[in-house]
């Protein structure tokens, strides 16, 4: 175990903040050009786990350990969202035989 | 360190393969793939916990849950409907000035220092357990009203209503 948390010794913080920021765009990317519900939900998915990820990069940084339980807590409540969030997918798709966002426009009135 | 770079140019990889995939199914497995990056993340960094709660909880329970979401839902008759190529391109196009405006003020800061785990027993279970039960104990006792609240929630939308069937 020594031997492998070595290994990210020489990693800057900016590099972690670099990834974390092309995933959440990417997760953001993903909400703006799919139209299916599910594989929205997962592109927020995404986002949550890059900030998970900076979290806990930025917890080692300090040496807080503060950070980590932070994301436990983040862990907790994506697990809340996706059973709320697929309960209400499945219950669209009964009304509407669709996961088609366009089919939900008439949530714009 | 490269093997830092190495993990981090696969988590990109498969992330922009879970947003491009047509298929669903595909897009959940390359997920899963993501997020086991993310998971040899957590170890590098040496947060053990987090390792594990990320592979249980995310790999193991939060992905089933999309599978079978997918599973019930029988989207095999038509492929999805893709956006007209303008609003993709729109979509992209936003993404990417995030990027460019969130590097822009990353860039702004200069050198940053390395991350050195100074503490090596961090993210071990037993100090997390010490900062969770005592300063965190109300959030966390807090949550489990919220996942509570959610699995009500979840049963009393999923489930048909009696008087409408």
């Amino acid at each position: 175990m020594e031997s492998l948390t070595n290994t990210i010794q020489s990693v800057p913080l900016n590099h972690y903040i670099l990834l974390s920021t092309i995933i959440f765009s990417i997760g953001v990317m993903g909400v703006l050009i799919r139209r299916n519900a599910i594989v929205i939900f997962m592109s927020v998915e995404l986002m949550l786990n890059a900030v998970n990820l900076l979290l806990t990069a930025f917890s080692v940084y300090r040496g807080d350990a503060s950070g980590q339980v932070f994301v436990f807590f983040i862990m907790a409540l994506a697990a809340a969202e996706v059973a709320v969030g697929l309960a209400i997918i499945v219950m669209i798709y009964r009304n509407t035989n669709s996961v088609d966002i366009n089919v939900l426009n008439r949530l714009k009135w | 360190m490269s093997t830092f770079y190495f993990i981090a140019f696969l988590s990109i990889f498969f992330s922009i393969l879970v947003i491009s995939a047509k298929n669903p199914v595909h897009s959940i497995l390359y997920l899963i793939l993501t997020f086991f990056t993310f998971t040899v993340h957590y170890i590098l960094m040496n947060a053990q916990f987090l390792a594990i709660v990320n592979f249980i909880v995310y790999m193991g329970a939060i992905l089933v849950l999309f599978l079978y979401t997918l599973m019930l839902i029988n989207l095999n008759k038509e492929s999805e409907p893709v956006k007209p190529f303008m609003v993709k391109f729109a979509g992209v196009f936003g993404g990417g000035i995030l990027i460019v405006a969130l590097v822009a003020s990353l860039k702004s800061m200069g050198i940053s220092n390395p991350v050195i785990l100074k503490n090596p027993d961090l993210g071990l279970v037993k100090n997390l357990g010490k900062v969770l039960f005592n300063e965190f104990l109300l959030p966390f006792e807090v949550s489990s009203i919220l996942l509570l609240s959610a699995m009500v929630g979840a049963v009393l939308l999923a489930t048909k209503d009696p008087k409408a069937a």
